[in-house]
């Protein structure tokens, strides 16, 4: 190995880390494909999509579950891909090049079964655990490694708990961020803070209800297996007996009347190994119009079609979405780091570096399709990337269509696309 | 050293500062005032927004002493109590922040946008004047939409007073 110094900006993983760079490469291969074979770019796609499942891919993952036919007819729909060649016809009489893009990507999150990141050279286990505090009052504390700076987890994870005790939302907070008071975990990235971190709070929980139904059991004096929880309260079934969640949290640490031989308190821990990967997917369809006078590029419509599995809070999932979206398309458009011949860096600042800004970015147009992933109880798969994974290839898949030059390189600035319309 | 006498959100304050202080951080280390960020310190940003005389300006590009007499308002003093500003109530209600760095800059600015415009305010012109401001986050399209909301709400909260 040889190792060498630069005046080069350093570099890191970046949003989505490796599956935009595949997803790029493989979007426009199959746009080319396409375009070379002459059949309809979404039709190819969709001759190509795996259907059965699971699918053991030639290297690690196996696919668990996925329908990428739901999500290119759900975002075709969206932007009425039937009427795009009248829409273009249009665009033309009044002198604008407009194009259309499709880009299906599929990616790996979840991060990780720790045996599976073993075999391939992983020094650490990427496990997440969650400890779960009743307090004598009913309160719930969520202690969690999953640390979030942005990504909502103190609604989401809080979210989870409420609606399985069916509890207001405001009786759990998450406690996160401060290694001096929770067990340190493995990190916030590769869309892997729900499927995770998310799933080691529900293996917490189980614990948690299983202690609290034998409190409950032994209080109302019912069999332990006839106890349900609803709206807060240990029921029996069947009957109108039930004690609701702070008293049982009381009995907990009272240690009055506790079954034989039960250590009192109500709080548990549990780590979580994940059995797979998860496996969001999509479909992005982007349309523009570029003007051959300047070559710059304006959005028409951007349409995201993402499976997730199941959706938690929309809310946030749609906001992660756009952020990646803007991240994927400031690729694509704007964003590089330019030096100068003599190695100068020339984008040091926001002056020279093209952030995108809202001005550059269209409104976006998000649905879901879902099929649950089956390899964690919440069925989730992870939302944090897909944006920046499937947004580049949509657009620079439209910009080509448009301009009818394949050769075009990221950033696609008005310079080169001016470049590839005249040569 | 100079002695800079102004009115943060509605309070008479005097400050020693060095005369090359920038506003941003009169506020910043001498008032406390954490809520206004530096993102960029060259006038790119827009997370320094603050109103200076009812005007949106990057306290990043002025100098502390070019504030003496003024009337600054900072995201702190834009809540009535505990009553949030309608511009804080629709990020909030359109989630229109995620990691909340560019957030108190964004309505900031966006307070001064909806001014300008009377309420009479579209996609279009949001996004192009919010241009001043960067967002890595939210991908501007919930930030658009609490501002075009927000305009909304403080033309009925006008119209009440
Ligand atoms: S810190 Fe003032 S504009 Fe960035
Ligand atoms: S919310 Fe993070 S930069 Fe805008």
């Amino acid at each position: 190995m040889i190792g060498v110094y630069t005046n080069t900006t350093p570099v890191d993983a970046y949003r989505g880390a490796g599956r935009p760079e595949a997803s790029y490469l493989i979007e426009r291969m199959m746009e080319t494909a396409a375009r070379q074979l002459k059949v309809d770019p979404a039709e190819l796609r969709k001759k190509n999509f795996i259907t059965a499942f699971p699918y053991q891919t030639p290297v690690i993952m196996a696919y668990d579950i996925g329908d990428f036919h739901a999500s290119i007819d759900a975002a075709m729909k969206a932007i009425d891909y039937a009427g795009f060649p009248a829409r273009k016809a249009k665009a033309k009489a009044s002198g604008k090049l407009r194009g259309i893009g499709v880009s299906c990507y599929i990616e790996a999150c979840g991060i990780a079964p720790s045996k599976a990141v073993g075999s391939l050279g992983a020094g650490v286990g990427l496990w997440e655990s969650a400890e779960i505090r009743v307090n004598p009052v009913g309160t719930i504390e969520v202690l969690t490694g999953s640390h979030s700076h942005g990504q909502g987890h103190e609604t989401t994870f809080c979210q989870i708990i409420a609606e399985r005790l069916g509890v207001p939302i405001s009786q759990v907070s998450i406690v996160h961020g401060d290694t001096d008071k929770v067990q340190f975990g493995m990190g916030t990235y590769g869309s892997r803070s729900l499927a995770v971190g998310g799933t080691a709070i529900v293996k917490a929980m189980e614990k948690v209800e299983a202690k609290a139904k034998k409190i409950a059991a032994h209080a109302l004096e019912a069999s332990e297996s006839d106890i349900v929880i609803e709206n807060g309260e240990f029921k029996v079934t069947g009957t109108d007996k039930s004690i609701a969640l702070p008293m049982v949290a009381l009995a907990a640490y009272t240690a009055h009347n506790l079954p034989d031989g039960m250590e009192p308190g109500l709080k548990e821990t549990a780590f979580y190994d994940p059995t797979n990967f998860t496996f969001p997917a999509g479909a992005y369809i982007c349309e523009l119009e570029v003007d051959p006078g300047t070559g710059k590029t304006s959005f028409v419509n951007f349409v995201a079609a993402d499976d997730f599995g199941r959706l938690i809070n929309p809310m946030i999932v749609e906001g992660q979405v756009h952020g990646g979206l803007a991240q994927g398309i400031g690729q694509a458009l704007l964003e590089g780091a330019v030096y100068d011949d003599t190695g100068q860096l020339v984008t040091a600042s926001f002056m020279d570096y093209t952030m995108p800004r809202a001005d550059d970015l269209p409104s976006f147009q998000l649905s879901h399709t879902t099929t649950l992933c089956p390899g964690n109880p919440l069925g989730v798969k992870g939302c944090g990337e897909a944006g920046a994974i499937g947004a580049s290839a949509a657009v620079i898949n439209a910009i080509t269509d448009a301009i009818g030059n394949n050769k075009l390189e990221m950033p696609a600035t008005p310079d080169r696309v001016w470049h590839a319309i005249h040569g | 050293m100079s002695t800079v006498k102004l009115t943060v959100n509605g309070k008479a304050v005097s400050v020693d500062v060095e005369d090359r202080t920038l506003l941003v951080h009169l506020l910043r280390e001498n008032l406390n005032l954490t809520g206004t960020h530096v993102g960029c310190d060259t006038s790119q940003c827009g997370a320094c927004v603050v109103h200076v005389d009812g005007r949106a300006v990057k306290s990043c590009t002025m100098l502390a002493g070019q504030a003496a007499g003024s009337n600054v308002t900072t995201i702190e003093g834009l809540a009535k109590g505990d009553e949030l500003h309608p511009m804080q109530a629709a990020f909030r209600d359109n989630h229109g922040l995620q990691c909340g760095y560019c957030t108190p800059g964004m309505i900031m600015s966006a307070v001064d946008i909806v001014h300008r415009h009377g309420g009479k305010l579209d996609e279009e012109t949001v996004r192009h004047e919010l241009e001043g401001n960067i967002c890595r986050c939210t991908g501007y399209h919930n930030i658009v939409k609490a501002v075009l909301d927000a305009a909304g709400r403080m033309k009925v909260a006008q119209a009440a007073e």
